[in-house]
């Protein structure tokens, strides 16, 4: 943590110092939509009769501001630093980053005003309607042109791991992104999607599945192979299984969306391929947790006085737990018992909380201090704390939905002796209740956690240089 | 699926496992020219990589998978138009019409294909039929007294009818009550069968274009007459009651409707879409459409029965 930090006046840190503000303040956001609407599975009434405080509203507004406003802040503020500092050169166009950055937050305002007056196009993960699909496409090719300019002009002859995952990223994103908004507008605030029927269903999910493959685990992991290392203080345990399980994730994630439709009117032969695709995936999967994790090989000890070096480490559990999950679950016969419960909600959290928004705290911890030139974050005994929020909170939220899922997939194919379904729906959802509220608690744990970051990212920007250069007392876990 | 489309699956499907598998044995293989163990020589703002060799179990671990995945691939459907060696498939899923449905079920068992919905379908058939036939035997007014077969039947009506006319089938607007002793088409237990069995089409012709919206208006009152609504036009409910004998017909010269016809009863205060001024005018506008579909062919007779006897004891005095 305290290692010499030297200013590379040679390095666009504007951007990444933007997007890295940004990262938190739509953490924040996102996922305090996130708890209004969890809450309001429990007490209904808290949408207070208002059509655009409604869970269906408010729930795209959730996905779209953590994944897209806070998971591509994090992306951005990242890839921009890292290709940066690995290729040794500046950002190939300052026009352009700056460019990605309003634009980027154009989308986001613009996503926010949309969602909750009801405006969407219905493709999950994608609810916006096509003038900022186009806006979004205009703005990632920005962003596309400047990360692959910045590789092209290179001072060094290799392109560093972390940069292959976040190339293989931002490519398959512009595609994935294009091929599902394909739509036929019939106003500026209304369009219909090109696909009908089980077809729609595979391009939605085509594209829903690969929004976590690549945006959420192919950046993601591009920003572990610089934070996790360079944290630690360790080389990358091992090139060859950065080699072989880079490129068997990304060929195998893209053919996995079939999973999320199993036992529908989707083709069998594409059910089928789509889930043994899913268990092969398994595999690379871990490579990528397993390189994490051997790097830090003789930097164990350092877990007990860092708690950034904590939130990388315990990110990667989270991933390594995850990707495990993911592959079971697209088994059809775990799938008949775990699909369309809270079993998939708790599952995507600790993808979501426990992968994706612990690796980017922890990555934006290390930069804070870097990008505006401290010694050290204002505060690492509040990194401390927010690392026990952060990691209850995450357990709480998926221990409940694992529960209330499991419960409910029994209860809804539990059947009496005369054949006939033994419960209703509505009670099973009676029987999910308590679990609603420890999810809503731990959600709130981690948020809390987020403002105590905003706090800290805070207290750091606008502190002294010299009063941040006494080592702060050591953090024991 | 044309073959091109057959064959371009296939070739991918099998070319990137092939590929995962090649990709793997040349990573097993130290070809970096960099010593196993040692770091690869290049270095980034000061992060360098180990050539270590890849994890043994996780190795493993791919093969198995791969392995898995291809076994997998021979027996079940997934490459292109290939069926599969057990010949497995989830369901019907080319069938448009029920008739298309019995015939797959039929020519499934004589080409020995294994249809994971049929056999569950023929399943559950077998094991619960006996109790169904047992209850079939039994008439319906014996069945409404008899508390494990009421239980059966509600279950019943809790999944297949509650949808529209409510858990605890009090209906609501544009789904009729059937607690009461209010019924369209008669509440008789063999009108219950019937309903169930064979579906409803209820139909209220629209109004405008014969009757004016002056016309309507009048209309409205003498309708709302009929059920004492106080506080009416006179003028008004006179006009209306002029032009009633068109409604005549269906709900008869007194308004009590007829249900050979399924036409309400307009004298007593129960209103299938609403009793309002407001809701009445809209009725005698645009008209109704009212649907209770059919449940002969998705629950069957044996069934029907039960549901019955579950509706009508909803109507007797307990």
């Amino acid at each position: 943590m305290s290692e010499a930090i030297q200013v590379h006046p040679e390095y666009n840190y504007k951007v990444v110092r933007q997007f890295a503000v940004m990262t938190v303040i739509w953490g924040i956001v996102g996922m305090s939509v996130g708890v209004l609407i969890a809450a309001q599975l429990y007490w209904p009434a808290l949408n207070f009769d208002t059509p655009w405080l409604t869970f269906s509203r408010l729930r795209p507004l959730h996905t779209n501001a953590v994944i897209f406003a806070f998971g591509g802040s994090a992306l951005f503020a990242t890839s921009f630093y890292v290709v940066q500092r690995t290729s040794n050169v500046r950002l190939f166009s300052d026009k352009l980053a700056s460019f990605t950055f309003w634009g980027w937050q154009l989308v986001i305002i613009l996503t926010a005003i949309t969602l909750p007056m009801g405006l969407t196009s219905t493709k999950e993960y994608g609810e916006m309607e096509w003038p900022i699909d186009i806006l979004i496409t205009i703005v990632w090719l920005a962003y596309l042109i400047n990360f692959f300019g910045t590789m092209v002009i290179r001072k060094v002859s290799h392109i560093y791991v972390a940069n292959w995952f976040f190339g293989a990223f931002i490519i398959t994103v512009a595609v994935l992104h294009i091929a599902n908004s394909m739509a036929i507008p019939v106003s500026l605030t209304k369009s219909y999607s090109i696909y009908a029927g089980a077809v729609d269903a595979m391009i939605q999910w085509w594209y829903g599945h690969n929004a976590v493959g690549f945006f959420l685990t192919a950046g993601f992991l591009g920003m572990m192979y610089y934070f996790v290392p360079k944290q630690a203080g360790r080389p990358v345990y091992s090139y060859r299984l950065s080699v072989v399980h880079f490129w068997a994730l990304i060929s195998l994630y893209i053919w996995a969306g079939p999973h999320h439709l199993h036992y529908t009117a989707l083709p069998d032969w594409t059910q089928s391929l789509g889930m043994a695709m899913s268990i092969i995936l398994f595999v690379p999967s871990w490579g990528g947790m397993i390189n994490g994790i051997m790097t830090l090989s003789g930097a164990w000890h350092k877990l007990r006085t860092d708690p950034i070096l904590r939130f990388l480490v315990v990110s990667l559990s989270f991933y390594g737990m995850s990707t495990f999950e993911g592959p079971m679950m697209a088994i059809k016969t775990v799938n008949a018992l775990s699909h369309y419960t809270d079993w998939t909600i708790g599952h995507v959290h600790s993808g979501a909380l426990g992968w994706v928004a612990m690796v980017s705290i922890g990555s934006i911890y290390h930069l804070i201090p870097i990008l505006f030139d401290k010694p050290r974050m204002y505060s690492i005994k509040l990194i401390n704390v927010h690392f026990w929020l952060a990691t209850v909170g995450v357990v709480l939220y998926i221990v409940a939905m694992w529960m209330s899922g499991v419960l409910q997939g029994l209860m809804w194919r539990a059947i009496n002796a005369d054949g006939t379904l033994t419960y209703s729906f509505v009670e099973s959802l009676e029987a999910s209740k308590p679990f609603y509220l420890v999810r809503f608690f731990g959600g709130v744990l981690v948020v809390a956690g987020m403002l105590i970051m905003a706090y800290n990212v805070y207290r750091t920007i606008k502190s002294d240089s010299e009063e941040l250069a006494i080592e702060p007392e050591v953090q024991p876990a | 699926m044309s073959s091109f489309w057959s064959i371009w699956i296939t070739v991918i499907t099998l070319g990137t496992i092939l590929g995962c598998y090649l990709l793997l044995r040349w990573c097993l293989q130290n070809k970096t020219g960099v010593a196993e163990g040692d770091d690869m020589h290049h270095e980034f703002d000061g992060i360098v990589e180990l050539n270590n060799q890849l994890p043994r179990w996780w190795t493993i671990l791919f093969y198995v998978c791969i392995v898995w995945a291809l076994i997998y691939l021979v027996l079940y459907p997934g490459l292109g138009n290939y069926k599969g060696l057990i010949n497995w498939q989830s369901s019907n899923q080319n069938i448009q019409s029920l008739a298309e449905s019995k015939a797959a079920v039929e020519a499934n068992k004589t080409n020995g294909v294994i249809n994971q919905y049929d056999r569950e379908v023929e399943f559950a058939d077998e094991l619960f039929a006996p109790i169904f036939e047992g209850y079939y035997k039994k008439t319906i007014p014996e069945l409404a007294k008899d508390a494990e077969a009421l239980k059966i039947g509600q279950r019943l009506f809790s999944q297949n009818c509650s949808q529209c006319h409510g858990s605890d089938a009090r209906g609501q607007r544009g789904f009729p009550n059937l607690s009461d002793d209010d019924w369209l088409y008669g509440g008789s237990p063999e009108k219950i069968t019937e309903t169930l069995m064979n579906g409803r089409q209820g139909m209220m012709p629209a109004q405008l274009d014969a009757m004016g919206e002056k016309g309507i208006q009048e209309l409205v009152a003498y309708v709302l007459s009929l059920s004492n609504r106080p506080d009416l036009d006179q003028a008004m409910v006179d006009a209306g009651q002029a032009k009633f004998a068109i409604c005549a017909a269906c709900h008869g010269q007194d308004g009590k409707g007829n249900q050979l016809l399924g036409s309400a009863n307009l004298t007593d205060q129960i209103w299938l879409y609403g009793g309002t001024d407001k809701a009445i005018t809209e009725t005698l506008t645009y008209g109704r459409n009212g649907v209770m579909p059919s449940f002969r062919n998705t629950l069957g007779e044996k069934k029907v029965h039960l549901v019955a006897a579950y509706v009508y004891s909803l109507s007797q005095d307990k």
